[in-house]
């Protein structure tokens, strides 16, 4: 069975970034390296406009993830639904080129007949059951997000009861943009258990701009740096789940 | 949840539409659409003069792990079990590509709420029971059914029977729970895990049993049972299975079995039912009152049992006397 983990980022926001380096670029950039970007969209009663739209399902597209536009009543389930999705997509990414590797061409799930696509489905269920899972969450607290703070920390908590469900690993990370001096905050390190955000989570103040960009970039950093910190401390190459599709 | 209107918009067929397998070449004729979930849209179909139930979806896994569940169903329960029975899995080829589908059964009738408002509450407890049976079984076999709501029993017949039209959270005990509806879930409510344990199904069955007082539903203003025991007792119906449903509620039960009986017990107890006409009126201003009824209701169960073991004995003796006598009588004649 594989020891691979997978790792993803989650973009909550409710509009266009206006502020840093091209976040769909930052995407596409992630993606290169193994880790998948899902980004949801919560509106308040209007649609988000045009603009915000097209930014949304690019970021996702080009971060080879999923997204979701969602009311902000609607959050919780949403959540953890993109998550198990994408977490679904790349764990099928895998087995995919796994069976090329067995049946050779190019064949696919797509391309078994019916009767034998159920036992393979029955790995991705056990590997998506038992894989190690990374989630680093970055929330936007731009001016608008404001009365939509208390419905994620919900959602987030949420998500972290869904996950704590399933017999692999889970560990998450909570970055908040704008932060109070920089572009990106970091606001939970990396932990198993998400329920510690609850204090802080209600205090923050938020700001005028969305540096979604910069935000990505720093998400990246941070997987970086726990990668390093895991090689230093127990010196075994870990494998990745890369991204595929 | 948001339906993603792509995913729509691609599984839409039109009524008079023929699908063709791919690969067993099976001929469906689509005749109009019965519903659609997150994963994909369900349509009555005509095949060889068969009306059955056919889904179709862009994404594969989910029909895959569906059609998955749904052959473990077979293989344990043979016909006439809680899901729909699995008649074909195919593909459909299509100009904007393949798109994959299975066909099964077509379970028709009302929905649970709909049926238990039509046909009186003397059903509830009748249809509630057949579901723990059936839940029953399909624990027995590994199986956690997860995503148990209202919306998803249909109540098929005559005779009316309960059956479940969506295994798309059917999950392997143990895991993690795939889907689920936060009013029935008993981790919004703050009262457990996502794992899928029998308790998890029966947290879900007594929810059910307090919508079905509350067709509306409710949102959750504050986490744990508090809220949820007041709203039991605000409902006069509910009133007489308030042990079972908050025993169920707080995960006392790890069998649909226990339950089941339990319910049973609640309905054969006639002084339970003296109980609930008091509490009815007690409810309103008292609420302690309430509390004690309830606490005093397993009791009164306990002596209803202890007065069966002793007209047991009565009738042990009885018969005892008449044999002794017989026989007796035998040796006197058989020494004239």
């Amino acid at each position: 069975m594989y020891t691979g983990k997978i790792r993803q980022i989650l973009l909550i926001t409710d509009g266009c970034s206006n502020q840093g380096e091209d976040p769909i670029a930052m995407a596409a950039l992630a993606k290169e390296q193994g880790i998948t970007v899902n980004v949801i969209g919560v509106m308040e009663h209007d649609v988000i406009d045009e603009k915000g739209m097209t930014e949304i399902e690019g970021i996702a597209l080009s971060g080879g993830g999923v997204s979701q536009i969602v009311y902000a009543k609607q959050l919780s389930q949403t959540v953890q639904m993109v998550t198990r999705k994408a977490m679904n997509q790349t764990i099928q990414g895998v087995v995919n080129r796994e069976l090329q590797q067995i049946l050779g061409r190019s064949q696919t799930m797509e391309d078994l007949p019916p009767e034998k696509r159920g036992e393979v489905m029955e790995v991705v269920d056990e590997l998506g059951e038992t894989v190690d899972l990374e989630v680093l969450i970055l929330v936007d607290t731009s001016a608008s997000m404001k009365h939509k703070l208390e419905t994620v920390k919900e959602a987030l908590l949420d998500l972290s009861l869904s996950l704590t469900a399933r017999t692999g690993n889970n560990h998450f990370s909570v970055f908040v943009f704008p932060g109070k001096k920089n572009n990106v905050e970091k606001l939970l390190d990396w932990t198993p258990k998400l329920q510690s955000l609850t204090s802080i989570f209600s205090q923050l103040s938020t700001g005028g701009i969305t540096p979604t960009g910069p935000a990505l970039r720093a998400a990246l950093t941070s997987f970086e740096e726990k990668r390093s910190l895991r090689s230093l401390l127990s010196n075994d190459d870990e494998s990745y789940f890369e991204e595929s599709v | 949840m948001m339906m993603n209107h792509t995913l729509k918009s691609q599984c839409k067929v039109n009524p008079g539409t023929r699908i063709t397998g791919k690969w067993h070449s099976n001929k469906y004729m689509i005749m109009k659409e019965l519903g659609f979930g997150a994963n994909g849209v369900v349509y009555l179909a005509r095949h060889n003069d068969r009306q059955v139930a056919l889904k179709i979806s862009d994404n594969g896994m989910t029909i895959t792990s569906e059609v998955n569940v749904l052959k473990s169903f077979a293989k344990v329960q043979g016909s006439g079990s809680l899901g729909p029975s699995l008649l074909d899995v195919d593909d459909w080829q299509t100009s904007r590509g393949p798109l994959s589908f299975y066909v099964m059964e077509y379970i028709h009738g009302p929905d649970l709420l709909s049926f238990l408002q039509q046909k009186g509450k003397a059903w509830m407890p009748v249809l509630f029971l057949q579901l723990l049976n059936d839940l029953a079984r399909l624990h027995e076999n590994g199986w956690v059914f997860g995503d148990l709501k209202p919306e998803n029993l249909i109540i098929s017949g005559p005779p009316p029977k309960i059956r479940c039209i969506d295994v798309g959270g059917t999950t392997i005990q143990g895991r993690a729970i795939k889907e689920f509806t936060e009013f029935y879930d008993r981790g919004y409510w703050g009262l457990g895990s996502r794992k899928a344990e029998a308790s998890y199904d029966l947290f879900a069955v007594a929810m059910i049993m307090i919508n079905s007082a509350y067709p509306k539903r409710f949102n959750k203003t504050t986490s744990g049972i508090a809220q949820l025991k007041e709203a039991i007792r605000a409902r006069p119906e509910l009133q007489q299975y308030e042990s079972v449903i908050i025993k169920a509620l707080q995960g006392y039960y790890s069998s649909a079995g226990q339950m089941r009986s339990d319910l049973l017990d609640c309905m054969s107890d006639d002084k339970g039912a003296v109980h609930t006409k008091g509490n009815t009126t007690g409810t309103k201003t008292n609420s302690k009152k309430v509390q004690n009824a309830h606490q005093s209701q397993p009791l009164t169960r306990q002596r209803y049992r202890k007065s069966k073991k002793k007209r047991g004995w009565m009738e042990f003796f009885t018969i005892a006397l008449v044999v002794a006598f017989l026989y007796a009588l035998y040796i006197f004649l058989k020494l004239q």
